[in-house]
């Protein structure tokens, strides 16, 4: 199945709303090999002037690839998640990521490029808060790789 | 640290970053991307992969401590982009794949009070992230 080019310009809403955890941003960190104490220790975080633990600068793609994956998982995207290359990622903060923080992400698609057999998909996420503060904007470029590609 | 004190071309520091097959799945359950590729040997080559990659991801997110650590707040990074060029094999052994990183400082922008700084990240001598940049807004 080939990609469905009409996907150029489609937005998906947000879905479920992601909520920010401590423990969760301690694990993130320790699997990027962070060891700034601001990850880890309350204290640490608020002598920086940080209301609670502050989430690594990437860590905002586990809210970018959950809405994502509204499209990769989209029937009518034609898009074969074992052939899915990531190819550019951008994350542009509003605000740091706290813990406590209450994230929604709206998807949008921003291209579609035949690249080959495959495509090349650009995605912009934009994430903010339920009260609609805007925290992150991310954009992914991920490659579909056609047959032999 | 203030921006008077900085110069373009400045190199901020650099450092090497072990990966393991153990990391992988660290970054798999800690991300949520469970994608095969990045733990299962049999499933990376069926889809015409050298093996088992790390995510791209991984490599872009351990990069960063070199910048998060030199000043001094990870809040501070405003923004953050890379282009992944090359896949890292990540070899089931004790000692896995080296990433190198270089951070030099790329610009400054003393009205905004933001330093971008440029990554150069490779694994065995080859750029594995290209158009590194991060740019961190000093207090």
């Amino acid at each position: 199945m080939s990609i469905n080019p009409d996907l150029q310009g489609r937005s998906y809403p947000a879905g479920a709303v992601y909520e920010v955890g401590r423990e969760k941003i301690r694990d993130f960190a320790l699997a990027v090999k962070a060891t700034h104490p601001a990850h880890f220790e309350i204290e640490a975080a608020k002598a920086l002037g940080h209301a609670d633990l502050v989430a690594p600068p990437t860590f905002a793609i586990i809210v970018a690839q959950r809405a994502d994956a509204q499209l990769i998982s989209d029937p009518t995207s034609g898009i074969d998640f074992s052939r899915v290359v990531h190819a550019e990622q951008r994350f542009t903060h509003h605000r740091p990521i706290v813990a406590g923080d209450r994230l929604m992400a709206a998807l949008h698609v921003d291209s579609v490029r035949a690249m080959g057999g495959g495509a090349m998909i650009t995605t912009r996420a934009e994430i903010s808060t339920t009260e609609g503060e805007p925290v992150a904007t991310t954009t992914s470029a991920i490659l579909v790789r056609g047959e032999g590609q | 640290m203030h921006i008077s004190a900085l110069t373009v071309g400045q190199e901020v520091g650099s450092r090497r970053i072990a990966v393991t097959r153990q990391d992988l799945v660290r970054y798999a359950g800690a991300s949520g991307d469970f994608n095969p590729i990045h733990w299962n040997e049999r499933f990376a080559r069926e889809v015409e992969l050298p093996g088992v990659i790390a995510h791209g991801m991984l490599t872009m997110g351990a990069a960063i401590q070199l910048v998060t650590d030199w000043v001094g707040d990870p809040g501070a990074v405003v923004d953050y982009q890379t282009r992944f060029t090359r896949p890292v094999p990540v070899p089931d052994s004790e000692t896995g794949a080296e990433i190198a990183v270089v951070g030099v400082i790329g610009a400054l922008d003393t009205e905004k009070s933001t330093v971008r700084v440029d990554l150069t990240v490779s694994a065995e001598g080859q750029k594995v992230l290209v158009k590194a940049q991060a740019v961190v807004r000093l207090a």
